[in-house]
C-alpha cells in the first residue's frame, strides 16, 4: 500500500466500483483476455486464492496455479527466487502468499512481471486492506474521518496492521480493542502515532463502540495462549452478539476478513450492521480492479456501454 | 610529573589499525562486529571511557599486525559510523580509512528477524537493511519491513 498515493487508491476503489456487474456475472468484460495469472500460495488460502482466480476469469484471462506445495518444487529445496524465476516466464502476473514476511518483495525484486502480494507472514496483506477499504466506503461513502475499532488478535493478524496504517491515512480515528496479550505490536501503534493518528489503546470492546462507524472484528486463535482457561476467558470478552449492538449508531457496519469461529455470532448476520459477506464478496472487485491497474489496462468510465451479455 | 601525565595509556603500535573515537563504551560491541578478540591471535589494546574534547569520553582500540578491511569497515559502520581509523606502517599513519554508512547497508549483516525471507540463506538475493534514522542508528529490512535488533546484529555477520 506504501506505493499507492491516497488518490490512486480512491482511483483503485472507483474502478473497483464500476466493475460490480461483472465480479456480479451480470456482464461480460473480457479486459484481461489472454493474460495470464499465476496463483502462489505457499500457505493455504481459501478466499484469497478463489477470488484471486475468479477475479481474473470474470475478465477473461486465465490462472495456472502452484499447487499443493507438498507435491510442489518447492517441497524438493526450491528456492522462492528460482521459483518465481520459472512463472515469470509463465505468466504475466502473480499472486502470491507465503508464510515468511518480506516474501512478496523479495519476489517482486527477482521476477519482471508484477507481483501481488497475498499476505506474507504477519507482514502486509494488501489486497485484503483495499477490499476492506472498498467496503468502507461502499457503506459510508468516504473514508475520511471514520471511527473504527479494530477488535480481537491484533498482534499477529495481518489484516488489522495494513489496514491500520491505510486508515490513518485517510485521517480515521482507530480504537484498538484486544486482549493484554494479543495488543497491536508496538512498533506499529508508534508508526501510527508518528503519522499524526489519534489511536485508543483499550480491552472493553463493549465499552468502545457506541460511536463507531465501523467495528472490525478479528478471530482470536486457541494455539495463541498458554492454556484454555486463559483462552476461553479472554475470547469470550470478543464475541458479538446481536444484543450488543442495540445502540450502536444506525450506520454502524461491522466487517470480519473470516474464517469465524465464536465471535460473531450468527444472530448478528441478520441485522442491518453486519458487512462481512459483502466484504468477502468485494475480495473480488478489489482484486480485478488491482489485476488491471498492475497488468495496465484501463477499466472504461461506462462499463455498462462496454460490456457485453453473457 | 607533567611528562608523566602526558604519556600514552598504550603505546603505539608498529604495524597495525588504529580506531579511535568509538562512542564510548561502544569498544566490546566493535570487537564483536569485527569478530576480533577470543580467537585472534594479534596483540589487542583496548582503551575505554577516556577523556576526548570532542566527544567527552571515547573509546579506541589498537590491533597490532592486522588491517582492516573494506568489509570490516562496512561492519563498524553499524556500531561506530563516527569512528576514525587509521592503518600503521613502521610507526607511523599510512593511510585513513572512511567509514562510509550509505542509505542502505547490503550484504553486510543478514535481518535480525527470524521468520523473513532473508532467513533462508540460499536464497540469492543481497541481504539489504535501510538506514531510518542514524543518530541513534535505526534499520529496517527492505523486504520484510521489521526493525532490527542492534544488540543482534553482530551474531548475523555474512
Amino acid at each position: 500500500m506504501d506505493d499507492l498515493t491516497n488518490e490512486q487508491i480512491l482511483d483503485i476503489l472507483s474502478d473497483a466500483e464500476r466493475l460490480l456487474p461483472v465480479a456480479r456475472g451480470e456482464l461480460y468484460l473480457p479486459l484481461l483476455k489472454g493474460r495470464i495469472l499465476g496463483n502462489l500460495f505457499f500457505e493455504p488460502s481459501t478466499r484469497t486464492r478463489m477470488s484471486f482466480e475468479t477475479a481474473m476469469k470474470r475478465l477473461g484471462g486465465d490462472v495456472v496455479n502452484l499447487g499443493d506445495v507438498k507435491t510442489s518444487s518447492v517441497v524438493k529445496g526450491e528456492t522462492l527466487f528460482d521459483t518465481i524465476q520459472m512463472v515469470d516466464g509463465y505468466t504475466d502476473i502473480i499472486a502470491m502468499r507465503h508464510p515468511r514476511q518480506g516474501a512478496a518483495q523479495y519476489a517482486q525484486d527477482a521476477a519482471r512481471v508484477p507481483i501481488l502480494n497475498g499476505g506474507d507472514g504477519a507482514g502486509h496483506h494488501p489486497t485484503q486492506t483495499m477490499l476492506d477499504l472498498f467496503t468502507i466506503q461502499q457503506a459510508h461513502g468516504r473514508l475520511d474521518g471514520l471511527k473504527v475499532v479494530l477488535a480481537g488478535d491484533l498482534r499477529y493478524g495481518r489484516t488489522v496492521h495494513s489496514l491500520s496504517h491505510a486508515l490513518v491515512r485517510f485521517g480515521c480515528d482507530l480504537i484498538f480493542a484486544s486482549p493484554d496479550l494479543l495488543r497491536m505490536p508496538e512498533e506499529i501503534v508508534s508508526d501510527l502515532k508518528a503519522h499524526g493518528a489519534n489511536v485508543v489503546e483499550t480491552e472493553d470492546l463493549y465499552g468502545s463502540m457506541a460511536e463507531a462507524d465501523v467495528v472490525y472484528m478479528t478471530r482470536i486463535q486457541k494455539e495463541r495462549f498458554a492454556d484454555e482457561d486463559e483462552y476461553a476467558r479472554c475470547a469470550g470478552a470478543y464475541k458479538l452478539h446481536a444484543r450488543h449492538l442495540a445502540d450502536m449508531k444506525q450506520d454502524m457496519i461491522v466487517m470480519h476478513p473470516l474464517p469465524r469461529v465464536d465471535e460473531i455470532d450468527p444472530s448478528v448476520d441478520v441485522t442491518r450492521h453486519a458487512r462481512y459477506f459483502e466484504q468477502a464478496f468485494n475480495g473480488v472487485v478489489a482484486r480485478m480492479a488491482l489485476l488491471c491497474r498492475l497488468l495496465g489496462v484501463t477499466v472504461p468510465a461506462d462499463v455498462l456501454a462496454e460490456g457485453g451479455a453473457l | 610529573m607533567s611528562n608523566e601525565h602526558s604519556m600514552r595509556r598504550v603505546t603505539a603500535i608498529r604495524n597495525g589499525t588504529v580506531i579511535d573515537h568509538i562512542p564510548s563504551g561502544q569498544a566490546m560491541r566493535v570487537l564483536e562486529m569485527l569478530g576480533i578478540g577470543g580467537e585472534t591471535s594479534v596483540p589487542i589494546s583496548l582503551v575505554m571511557n577516556v577523556p576526548s574534547k570532542k566527544m567527552g569520553s571515547k573509546d579506541i582500540i589498537k590491533v597490532e599486525d592486522r588491517e582492516l578491511t573494506q568489509p570490516e569497515l562496512d561492519r563498524l559502520a553499524l556500531v561506530a559510523p563516527d569512528a576514525h581509523v587509521a592503518i600503521i606502517r613502521a610507526y607511523s599513519v599510512a593511510e585513513k580509512l572512511t567509514i562510509n554508512l550509505g542509505d542502505e547497508v547490503v550484504n553486510v549483516v543478514r535481518c535480525t528477524f527470524s521468520n523473513c525471507i532473508t532467513t533462508n540463506l540460499r536464497e540469492p538475493q543481497p541481504h539489504r537493511l535501510r538506514v531510518i534514522e542514524r543518530d541513534p542508528l535505526q534499520l529496517r529490512c527492505h523486504y520484510c519491513g521489521r526493525p532490527q535488533e542492534l544488540g543482534e546484529l553482530a551474531n548475523n555477520v555474512l
